[in-house]
């Protein structure tokens, strides 16, 4: 199971996570994360997958009362993100998020690719403009927008929308980027777009990616993880997960005799 | 079972029937309501613009220039409302620059920065009971707070400050609604890419929520501009027939700030004098200047209406 070759960018250690109101929602959850991989985690709502996806950013913190237990280590620095001195800020600015939704700014196109680089403190006008052309491109969305940066977020469709979020994920060279159900609202053109996208971004960053769709973890990821009822059931390769689980679990999952 | 068939019809166009005729009681409940719902918004309209166009027909005779660039006088043929505006005017701008600053910052702590506590639960409730306080006491804290605990006298400034406070619960609760109406997605967006909490009040929460906090400013600011016990309670002249200095100056810094502690008086007061007048012609400036409150009262409401929908347009949640 311990891949020897592929360099790890992170992995949990005994992850527990509990909600304010009590509820503890991962139960020492452990698993690597690769580099330059895309990692997905499967399993059927309420699981956790969601909740465990939010702490490699600390998106909890916004909400008081919720705690962590255990380890997050991302490398090569090996530093425990989930550690009290670590900044949830500096954690955010190495790990950026894609929701759900399109979420994007009701600003411009550019000023949304570029509010990252605006929290930096970057002012140099050349430099936030060579950086959005870039992530745009990155985002493959540089084509579309190119001539109309200054519109409105909110005029693009939904899948431009999408990818427009993934372009702001991208401005500021995260080193893990984190996919919450990226194409659950979207059609199926769009998300055969942002999927192509991300297959196409694991050259440059890793990515963990929460899914719904099991065809979708099946075509895209690299390693797919199998959570039920907040604890990890099976990890391991795409293939093998989708052709040999281990468990009969995650078989019935992936067969759809449950879920 | 040709004749079965035709009592399956039977049956079905019978339950038809009933259903039919459910409907149309159903309906006629719909009717019944929106009519007494009518009534009821046109008990209220009526009334309003009954006064309303009482108001003007009785002033109708002093609707022209001279009554706003007059001064008071004895003679009610020849007195006017420029004191009564001016000081109208100059204490709106004492209240604006109290009330938003302290409101709005007020707004954006208790949502954004304030820890959700008993403590902060209390705070919330208290500011909520605040808006409800009769006008009156907050006349009284004025006149013991400001008048003469901090010596502020009688003057535009006591004045202010007190409608400032008295609309500050109108402010601080439009504020916290306007930011509540952010939909969480944006926030996460905004603090996922690395934003302090600050960067995101700054660029995100204040910016987003700029329409609904304007429509409470000026829905509060269209309160105080009508409110005369407080005013009175404190003390505002109620015949003053010379202006306050004025706040241009024309040497450097050009601005000046005697006028805060002048002695002034405001429309509502004005017109109050005049309708305790027992001369009938001075019942005519009072009409008229009634009027004119409540016209500037509703441009002020039609202008938080319309800023809250330009500035929403461009927002679609």
């Amino acid at each position: 199971m311990v891949n020897t070759q592929t360099p790890l960018k992170a992995e949990s250690k005994d992850l527990n996570f509990f909600y304010a109101s009590g509820h503890q929602a991962l139960k020492s959850v452990s698993m690597p994360i690769y580099e330059n991989k895309i990692t997905a985690l499967i399993g059927p709502s309420g699981c956790g997958k969601s909740t465990y996806l939010r702490c490699f950013n600390r998106m909890h913190d916004l909400y008081p009362g919720n705690k962590y237990e255990g380890q997050i280590i991302m490398h090569p620095d090996n530093t425990n993100i989930l550690e009290h001195g670590v900044d949830a800020i500096e954690v955010r600015m190495r790990i950026s998020m894609v929701f759900q939704k399109p979420n994007p700014f009701p600003k411009s196109i550019f000023e949304n690719v570029a509010y990252g680089l605006r929290v930096r403190g970057e002012t140099n006008k050349r430099t936030v403009a060579d950086k959005v052309e870039e992530a745009l491109k990155g985002a493959a969305l540089w084509n579309e927008v190119k001539d109309r940066q200054q519109d409105l977020a909110f005029n693009l469709s939904g899948g431009q929308q999408q990818r427009l979020c993934i372009a702001r994920a991208l401005a500021t060279d995260p080193e893990i980027m984190l996919f919450d159900e990226p194409t659950s609202a979207l059609d199926p053109i769009a998300t055969a777009n942002i999927e192509e996208l991300m297959s196409e971004l694991r050259h440059k960053l890793t990515i963990l990616v929460v899914t719904h769709n099991m065809q979708q973890a099946a075509r895209i990821s690299d390693y797919t993880a199998y959570m039920y009822l907040g604890e990890m059931m099976e990890y391991g390769d795409t293939d093998t997960i989708f052709t040999r689980p281990a468990r009969k679990e995650t078989e019935d999952y992936i067969t759809g005799k449950f879920g | 079972m040709a004749v079965q068939t035709t009592q399956t019809q039977a049956s079905v166009l019978n339950n038809l029937d009933a259903v039919r005729a459910m409907i149309r009681r159903h309906k006629r409940n719909d009717i019944l309501f929106a009519a007494v719902g009518l009534i009821a918004l046109m008990i209220g309209l009526l009334t309003l613009l009954t006064l309303f166009i009482q108001l003007v027909s009785d002033g109708y005779p002093r609707f022209n220039l001279q009554f706003f660039s007059d001064f008071p006088s004895r003679r009610p043929g020849s007195a006017g409302i420029l004191t009564a505006w001016v000081g109208s005017l100059l204490v709106m701008l004492v209240t604006f620059f109290t009330a938003v600053p302290v409101g709005v910052g007020a707004g954006v702590y208790l949502e954004e920065y304030a820890p959700k506590n008993l403590f902060s639960d209390l705070i919330e409730i208290n500011v909520s009971n605040l808006a409800g306080v009769p006008s009156i006491i907050y006349g009284l804290l004025a006149l013991g707070l400001f008048v003469y605990g901090l010596g502020l006298g009688q003057s535009i400034l006591t004045a202010g400050l007190t409608l400032g406070l008295l609309i500050l619960p109108v402010v601080i609760v439009s504020t916290r609604e306007a930011i509540r109406g952010i939909p969480v997605a944006i926030r996460e967006a905004a603090y996922a890419v690395g934003a302090t909490k600050w960067q995101v009040v700054s660029d995100h929460i204040v910016k987003y929520s700029q329409g609904g906090i304007l429509t409470g400013i000026i829905i509060g600011m269209s309160r105080a501009i009508g409110e005369t016990a407080p005013i009175i309670t404190i003390g505002a002249l109620t015949f003053i027939a010379f202006l306050p200095p004025s706040p241009i100056s024309d040497v450097a810094p050009y601005l000046n700030f005697e006028w805060l502690s002048s002695g002034f008086t405001v429309l509502p007061i004005q017109m109050f004098n005049w309708l305790s007048r027992p001369d009938h012609a001075f019942h005519i400036n009072a009409a008229a200047t009634g009027a004119i409150i409540i016209v500037v009262t509703l441009l002020m409401n039609g202008t938080a209406i319309y800023l809250r929908y330009k500035i929403r347009k461009n927002i679609k949640w």
